[in-house]
């Protein structure tokens, strides 16, 4: 560790990208090959050519194919290899980004989606070829009802923000069937941007509850705010500083004692598998992000799914078709839900992103899940405590499973920011930054990551703050070691260039 | 099986290092009746040969289309998927990053997307894409949304030839903005433009159309879209990217924002999803434009690199003012759809297109043969899909299919009393002269 504390640079044992991926740009797809090749194979034709003009008017046919690349196949093999090699990941790297449970995604979950039987079946298959996906689905949604403590859930959201957009459609649907049109939605200043962002997909106002001191719910607060219009408060518990709010009982009796109902947002899930279900505390509706919570992966940005559970007085309006039991014990799908919200997606929901979630909560079992949130919360706990004496936690413990720290380094003109770049000089992938609060690193380490690595992060956290004493421009003008160094980011977004063009 | 890797001592020290006892201390916070006593009603877990026996129980009792001959469509398809793309797609650092918030960490991901964005444009004719949507009915919904934005109108036209699932989804989403959705009829397969033009009025803010159309017919987007845009609506169609291989793709014909399930991309079937949202638009629209967005920049050196760019039309800055709620998206499928894009590259794309579309037309010439056979809308031209009208019975007809391991078609009754008779036949690239024999011998045995 001597390398890590005193070189400015951090040397080439320690760059997790390779020193040969340091210098020089790498090509654009549209920069490499030339005409004529490609990098795949199709068998010649065994049927006649049609002559696309007797059959099709010439004024809708293209005279030529789109000019994609052409490039041949080992070419294209290096192309992807060196994009691959150009990205931090959790195979790779520690990376403790907060609310997004980076966790380990376990390689037997890939395994499983690729099996034929799941992975090429057509969604308009007869329900007697997909039997076994179908027995899949049914027992997964089961699973998901009983961590929720909730009655029945609804696997077809594509992602959390779309399970959030389901969920307050199923509330809207319910308030209509009694005769109720709520048009305000209340959700704590604190949460996920897409909280508000679905609110205003379904048409409702969006109203900001205030978070007090201690990250809890300002229940004077929600008490002024919640009224007859209000549909939903939306809430994330624990929360999005890192805290479970114990006042839960109390913020469900408030909201449901104007009729409203509360709706809670999983991302947080991995905190209270099989020690807690928001159903019994009060919840009447949630949201699943199965690539955090179930460790399918996070695939450079989706694909999640977003399965939304929901109480009993819910039931009649979750989307269809539902996938249910017959007497018989087969499985089919129902449509027969008239009060139904309808369809949110095309099919059924992001099927193979299901089957590793089955996969995942099949490995563990409750004896399992339970052992990822204590772990899960015992190393939050574990890497704030080790930090606290040079990054002070605004929000006291114990935490959840993840904590915030706000970063405190006086004149030295450092930020969260450079904190944040200089972290992946080490190695790291950096923690969520300023959300929920300015200033902040919102660090969540999940239950996978062994001791040696947390131990790892706290040496590398104090080195950082020992390097903002001695040596502030080596953080300010991190990363060091990576293929570029700092972007212009807002140039990008000032004259943006989103696609290539020749020339 | 367990994935965690701390063990009881390291626990002990850990809890130490806290000042807590025992790990129950650090959940404190829930009130004690609150917490669940005892364990959750699921099986305990299991070793990795134990779920390897459950799951693969669970698989082999489906009947894949590995197994069988795949003439199934309707908006997913049984498409040739390259080595490459399983080879390439599943290079961990592609599966297990997220998010490339951090572009100096991620410059491989955010090249990757930016390539991506440039071959959907590329495909459907387009200046501008995102970074990829769920799937095509939501990336629908979502250009409804933008179109609302953009004319400040409230009222859309819905052909009735876009694919239902599409057409439920709109509803639900619409429902929920007091968006008025109207309907244009269909007529030989395709939508009827003399209804198009009695319903446009000053108050539409966009035409939903799609083509190949859900039947497999192509749109005359030629003729529909001049008028939409004479009255100030938008053109959203709802396209095949495939098809660009054969046919103009929408942009050709001045298309304000064009959507597609992105699924024949080199995305397996995997019963529905998850698949490939994809939104392309005109450059005047990129900041309306749901999704994220990556952009090239240059470093601190002066050097080409990769960030997100336009974020303050997202949620996590704009809260309820952003374009979407979308956060995560299909960030794999775009990939393996990046990576599908190179590897056909110009000449297979051409290929491909030109395949299906022979296959297609042989097999409704083999099919409209048959007694008892005839095609639906045989006066419009399709692409590699088509609607059969059978006289046998079409269950009964598409049951003696699956006896001899060929998927036949899609019955169209499950969507609309009025195709009860009918079913949808979709033949790509993969199927072989003798295959489309099989299946015209199968039905005209039935």
């Amino acid at each position: 560790m001597t390398t890590l504390r005193t070189s400015p640079l951090i040397s080439r044992e320690t760059t997790p990208l390779g020193p040969s991926l340091r210098s020089g740009d790498h090509p654009v797809l549209f920069e490499i090959g030339s005409p004529g090749l490609w990098g795949a194979s199709l068998p010649e034709s065994d049927v006649p050519t049609v002559r696309r003009e007797a059959v099709v008017p010439k004024e809708l046919l293209a005279d030529v194919p789109p000019p994609l690349p052409e490039v041949g196949e080992l070419d294209i093999v290096r192309h992807y290899k060196r994009l691959a090699h150009r990205c931090f990941s959790i195979d790779g790297n520690f990376y403790p980004l907060g609310s997004c449970t980076m966790k380990y995604n376990p390689r037997i979950n890939e395994r499983v989606a690729f099996m034929p039987g799941f992975a090429h079946v057509h969604p308009y298959q007869d329900d007697a070829d997909v039997q076994g996906l179908l027995e899949l689905l049914y027992r997964l949604r089961c699973d998901l009802a009983e961590i929720a403590g909730l009655a029945e859930v609804t696997l077809q959201p594509a992602a959390g923000a779309h399970g959030e957009m389901t969920a307050l459609m199923i509330i809207n649907a319910y308030h209509q069937s009694r005769g109720q049109n709520r048009t305000k939605v209340l959700a704590p200043d604190t949460a996920h941007g897409t909280n508000p962002a679905s609110c205003a997909i379904c048409g409702r106002q969006s109203v900001s509850i205030k978070a007090k001191s201690d990250g809890r719910v300002d229940l004077d607060d929600l008490r002024s705010k919640v009224d007859d219009d209000t549909a939903a408060l939306m809430i994330t518990n624990p929360n999005t500083v890192g805290i479970f709010d114990e006042q839960i009982a109390d913020i469900a009796e408030i909201v449901h004692a104007k009729g409203a109902q509360l709706y809670l947002d999983g991302a947080n899930m991995n905190a209270i598998l099989g020690i807690t279900r928001p159903g019994d505390f009060g919840v009447d509706c949630m949201h699943y992000n199965t690539h955090k919570t179930f460790s399918t992966p996070h695939g450079g940005g989706g694909p999640g799914a977003g399965p939304v559970a929901v109480a009993e007085h819910l039931r009649p309006f979750i989307p269809v078709p539902q996938v249910i039991r017959k007497d018989d014990g087969t499985y089919t799908w129902s449509d027969d839900r008239p009060q139904s919200i309808g369809k949110v997606r095309s099919f059924f929901g992001q099927v193979g992103i299901l089957v590793r979630a089955y996969t995942y909560i099949r490995s563990l079992g409750c004896d399992g899940l339970r052992d990822v949130s204590e772990k899960a919360v015992l190393a939050a706990n574990y890497l704030a405590a080790k930090l606290k004496d040079r990054y002070p936690t605004p929000f006291p413990p114990p935490h959840a499973h993840e904590f915030i720290l706000v970063p405190q380094f006086g004149d030295s003109g450092v930020t969260e920011l450079d904190l944040a770049k200089r972290l992946i000089d080490y190695g790291i992938h950096p923690p969520t930054m300023s959300f929920p609060i300015h200033h902040c690193l919102m660090i969540e380490p999940t239950e996978t990551e062994s001791l040696a690595t947390l131990d790892r992060f706290v040496e590398v956290m104090l080195a950082i703050a020992d390097e903002v004493e001695q040596n502030p421009a080596v953080v300010k003008s991190a990363p060091h070691t990576t293929p570029v160094r700092r972007l212009d980011e807002v140039a990008a977004s000032r004259k943006p260039n989103v696609r290539w063009r020749a020339g | 099986m367990r994935y965690t890797q701390l063990t009881d001592p390291q626990v002990h020290d850990m809890l130490g290092v806290i000042g807590v006892d025992t790990v129950d201390d650090l959940f404190s916070p829930i009130p004690p009746r609150f917490r669940v006593k005892g364990e959750l009603n699921i099986p305990r877990g299991v070793s990795e040969l134990e779920l390897l026996e459950d799951t693969h129980q669970l698989a082999s009792r489906n009947r894949d289309c590995t197994e069988q001959v795949c003439f199934l469509g309707g908006g997913a398809y049984d498409h040739f998927i390259p080595t490459l793309v399983d080879a390439l797609a599943a290079q961990s650092e592609f599966l297990t990053a997220y998010t490339p918030y951090q572009a100096e960490a991620s410059q491989g991901i955010l090249q990757l997307f930016y390539e991506f964005q440039t071959m959907v444009c590329l495909l459907t004719g387009m200046e501008v894409a995102n970074a990829s949507l769920y799937e095509v009915a939501s990336a629908a919904a979502e250009a409804v949304l933008m179109a609302t934005a953009i004319t400040g109108r409230r009222r859309i036209l819905v052909a009735e030839t876009v694919h239902p699932d599409t057409q439920r989804t709109l509803a639900a989403y619409m429902q929920q903005q007091d968006v008025e959705i109207l309907t244009v009829p269909v007529r030989d397969g395709v939508m009827d433009e003399e209804s198009l033009k009695q319903r446009l009025t000053d108050t539409t803010a966009a035409l939903v159309i799609q083509s190949p159309n859900f039947f497999g017919c192509i749109e005359r987007l030629d003729r529909i879209i001049p008028p939409v845009h004479a009255c100030g609506a938008l053109a959203i169609v709802s396209t095949d990217p495939i098809a660009g291989g054969v046919l103009k793709p929408p942009g050709a014909f001045d298309a304000d924002i064009v959507v597609g399930e992105g699924q024949a991309l080199g995305i397996p079937l995997q019963y529905g999803g998850p698949y490939l949202g994809l939104l392309a638009t005109r450059e005047k629209y990129l900041r309306k434009m749901p999704g994220r967005v990556v952009g090239m920049t240059t470093d601190l050196n002066g050097d080409r690199g990769f960030c997100l760019a336009l974020q303050t039309r997202e949620q996590h800055i704009k809260r309820e003012r952003a374009t979407s709620n979308i956060c995560t998206n299909q960030g794999l499928l775009a990939i393996r759809a990046s990576i599908y894009m190179a590897a056909m590259g110009k000449h297979g794309i051409g290929e491909v297109a030109s395949r299906c579309f022979d296959k297609a037309h042989y097999a409704a010439e083999r099919i409209a043969k048959l007694k008892g056979y005839e095609l639906r809308f045989p006066k419009a031209p399709f692409f590699k899909e088509f609607l059969v009208r059978t006289s046998r019975g079409v269950d009964a007809v598409l049951a003696r299919c699956r006896d001899r391991g060929i998927l036949g078609g899609v019955p169209l009754g499950r969507f609309d009393e009025r195709y009860a008779d009918c079913f949808l036949v979709a033949v790509t690239e993969k199927r072989t002269k003798k295959e489309i024999d099989d299946l015209a011998s199968a039905l005209d045995a039935a």
